[in-house]
């Protein structure tokens, strides 16, 4: 059981010693109060993140209207069902109604409008979540992201290849800020990876293996009937999803900023793109880098993720992702991009890598390692963790330069079509 | 014989309670506001915990038809709403001919009737049915792929349905629509947002009692006790894949058939597959572990009953 669902439950349970009230079913009129403060909580839902339309508001105040201002907890749930339309909503919906309604104590003056009596209640309070607090009383603080760290300055000084081949050789680890920002233009240049699977829909396709009853008879009738010319369906395709889980610990500095690039790239050319950061825990950055602006999505992503630079928990992250995303983004044929050094601690209490690889290949179509530390020709899968790693893997390839970054493109693009 | 919507979250709750289905408060909020608002209800958790129960029990309590559709991968058009009896029209195209009469707009008009039409359950929970608007079940709809899921979008906004060479066909009155899903992708929002949500979890200690006494009459008391400990216990250990209530059902049917009258971690060792569907979940839970849980299960149970 996670902490979530634990915390959920509580929650909810919580609730159940809310006490009697008047009997319910009391359909009041919808008030103009009624729906003023719905539209206020609807506001404070917004603020604190819950995508809330308005539509919903007047949802929730039909809602209400139809389940009758009777209990607290049906209140509660009423709007509960309106608002909240992922489970990860919950907490905040939760907390937001509890401090909502209690700080106006408009729930009481609420029902005791409507009904004859107002018993007394007490109250388990719980601390409330920051976000929840900033909301309502502050406004949304700004948080701002740590940049990355400033690039090694060095001249590169060959003169016998083009510019254009110096930089596509040159590791991401060496490059000036200059050559970053001209590697950032190249990666959102790049013929980004389509690579196609075979659904179950048909569509219709004159080589197709399957006839297509009704369009030929539609085309025969169009003829009045007599010639029944054949019409065939075959198997639509579409794009694989891909699944980015990257590195950000120190040892990975150089590289994770600009394979976030390539992550928003990839966003921006094709939807069912999955972006997920690790370093001592898993941070979903898929919505942050859904902003079409890169610079303001590596931003949002940065700050969503607290753990740049810092230690790496591979297996941990791996074990978090294993149980809390991976049948919910992996469906479908997911491609898995892992980028990482593999430079795992020393393996201690937790979870085991070599079976957290395990469990994340088998639910993947495909997992594809990506080491910017593959570019030493002499690698040697000496460290611990990547001996544990490798056995895991359907391809191991190095990511350091742009060249290696295009590599991986084409081997996502055509060669490794199947059906 | 068909009955009329409850009229309130209690009457609502009795209902479900009478099929045998124990449902928290806030399940039967939002079931009671789903049928009175007539909104879609969107319903999300975990594989067995009683999602695509709630639909049948509701049917059978509310005295409606049930319609089922089960998602799949590359379901569509032709599965889902409609589907001309080819084979048919073509017999009576061929019949046509032979009488001599071919005449091309009337064939058109014979050939696309409601007689060649073959109905799929979305279109069937269209349809007028004498015992008032049946329950449409779309169960699992995370199975299907983005195009159905705009298609259904359509079909539940407006509930109606149109079929070129007939028309469009409009429910008389809603059905009452019921969507599950295993989360096994996210749903896209603009569909969520004609619905109404909840989260099913896995039910408390007592809940899952009640649940158990419901539907197993047959079993113990105590043994009840204990299992329900058990499964509340190897909940909250570090699992792949938790045990459903559906879980639970199975495996104190399977002690009842092995005539065990309360847990002992040699029973439990040999039926945990019962309950825990992979492997790495059963390597993990060991002889050792067993004997803990069900020390915890026994000492739960006691302190409960």
């Amino acid at each position: 059981m996670s902490a979530g669902r634990g915390a959920g439950g509580s929650a909810g349970a919580g609730r159940h010693d809310g006490g009697t009230m008047s009997p319910p079913g009391a359909t009041g009129p919808a008030g103009g109060r009624l729906a003023d403060n719905i539209a206020y909580f609807a506001r404070t839902l917004r603020a604190a993140g819950l995508p809330v339309g308005p539509g919903a508001v007047l949802d929730a105040v039909e809602a209400a209207c139809a389940a009758g201002l009777g209990e607290r907890e049906d209140f509660y749930w009423t709007l509960h069902a309106v608002f909240v339309t992922k489970r990860e909503q919950h907490l905040v919906f939760d907390q937001a109604f509890r401090l909502f309604w209690r700080t106006r104590q408009l729930d009481e003056r609420l029902i005791a409008m409507m009904s004859p009596t107002v018993p007394a209640r007490p109250n388990p309070e719980r601390p409330p979540l920051r976000r929840i607090e900033e909301a309502l009383f502050a406004g949304i603080g700004e948080r701002r992201a740590e940049t990355a760290p400033p690039p090694r300055i060095e001249v590169d000084a060959r003169l016998t290849v083009s510019a254009d081949e110096v930089l596509r050789a040159k590791d991401f680890a060496q490059m000036s800020a200059a050559e970053i920002a001209e590697a950032r233009r190249r990666i959102a240049a790049l013929a980004l990876p389509r690579e196609w699977v075979r659904t179950r829909r048909l569509r219709p396709d004159p080589r197709g293996a399957r006839l297509d009853l009704r369009a030929s008879l539609r085309a025969s009738l169009r003829v009045g009937g007599d010639l029944v010319a054949l019409k065939r369906r075959g198997p639509a395709e579409r794009l694989a999803p891909l699944v980015l889980l990257i590195d950000i610990s120190g040892s990975m500095a150089d590289y994770s900023r600009l394979m976030l690039h390539f992550a928003h790239a990839l966003t921006e050319a094709r939807r069912n793109v999955e972006t997920f950061l690790f370093g001592t825990r898993l941070t979903r950055v898929t919505r942050a880098l859904a902003r079409r602006d890169p610079d303001e999505a590596l931003e949002t992503a940065g700050a969503t993720a607290r753990d740049w630079s810092g230690g790496t928990r591979i297996a941990t992250s791996l074990a978090a992702f294993n149980r809390q995303w991976s049948r919910r983004v992996l469906g479908q044929g997911a491609r898995v991009l892992l980028v990482s050094d593999g430079l795992e601690r020393p393996a201690g209490e937790g979870p085991s890598l070599g079976f957290e690889m395990d469990r994340l290949h088998r639910s993947a179509a495909r997992l594809i390692w990506l080491n910017p530390l593959l570019r030493y020709e002499g690698f040697e899968a000496r460290a611990q963790g990547v001996k544990a790693m490798l056995p895991h893997v359907d391809d191991f390839r190095p990511i350091h330069n742009l060249a290696s970054m295009e590599a991986l493109v084409r081997a996502l693009s055509g060669e490794g079509r199947d059906g | 014989m068909a009955q009329a919507v409850p009229h309130s979250i209690e009457t609502t709750q009795a209902l479900l309670a009478g099929q045998g289905y124990v449902a928290d408060r806030a399940l039967a909020t939002v079931v009671f506001l789903a049928l009175r608002m007539g909104r879609p209800l969107f319903l999300e958790g975990e594989a067995g915990v009683g999602k695509t129960e709630i639909a049948k029990v509701l049917a059978a309590g509310l005295g409606r038809r049930l319609i089922r559709l089960q998602c799949y991968e590359g379901l569509d058009l032709a599965s889902a709403v409609y589907e001309w009896n080819y084979a048919a029209q073509m017999i009576a195209i061929r019949a046509a001919e032979a009488s001599g009469t071919v005449d091309r707009e009337r064939l058109v008009e014979d050939v696309f009737a409601e007689r060649y039409l073959i109905r799929r359950p979305l279109l069937e929970a269209l349809e007028p049915d004498a015992a008032g608007a049946p329950v449409l079940l779309i169960d699992e709809l995370d199975r299907t792929d983005a195009a159905f899921e705009a298609f259904l979008l359509e079909v539940l906004s407006d509930f109606q349905v149109t079929i070129p060479e007939l028309g469009t066909v409009r429910a008389p009155h809603r059905p009452i629509v019921l969507v599950t899903s295993n989360r096994t992708r996210e749903v896209h929002d603009a569909l969520k947002r004609r619905c109404l949500y909840h989260w099913v979890d896995y039910p408390d200690a007592a809940r899952e009692l009640a649940i158990l006494r419901a539907r197993l009459p047959g079993v113990p008391a105590k043994l009840s006790r204990e299992v329900v400990a058990f499964v509340q216990a190897i909940r909250r250990e570090d699992l792949f894949k938790a045990p459903g209530v559906a879980e639970t059902l199975d495996w104190a049917s399977a002690l009842v058939e092995l005539d065990a009258a309360a847990l002992d971690p040699a029973v439990v060792g040999d039926t945990l597959g019962v309950l825990l569907k992979y492997q790495d979940d059963i390597a993990r839970t060991d002889a050792g572990k067993v004997a803990a849980l069900v020390k915890e299960a026994r000492h739960a149970a006691r302190a409960a009953g």
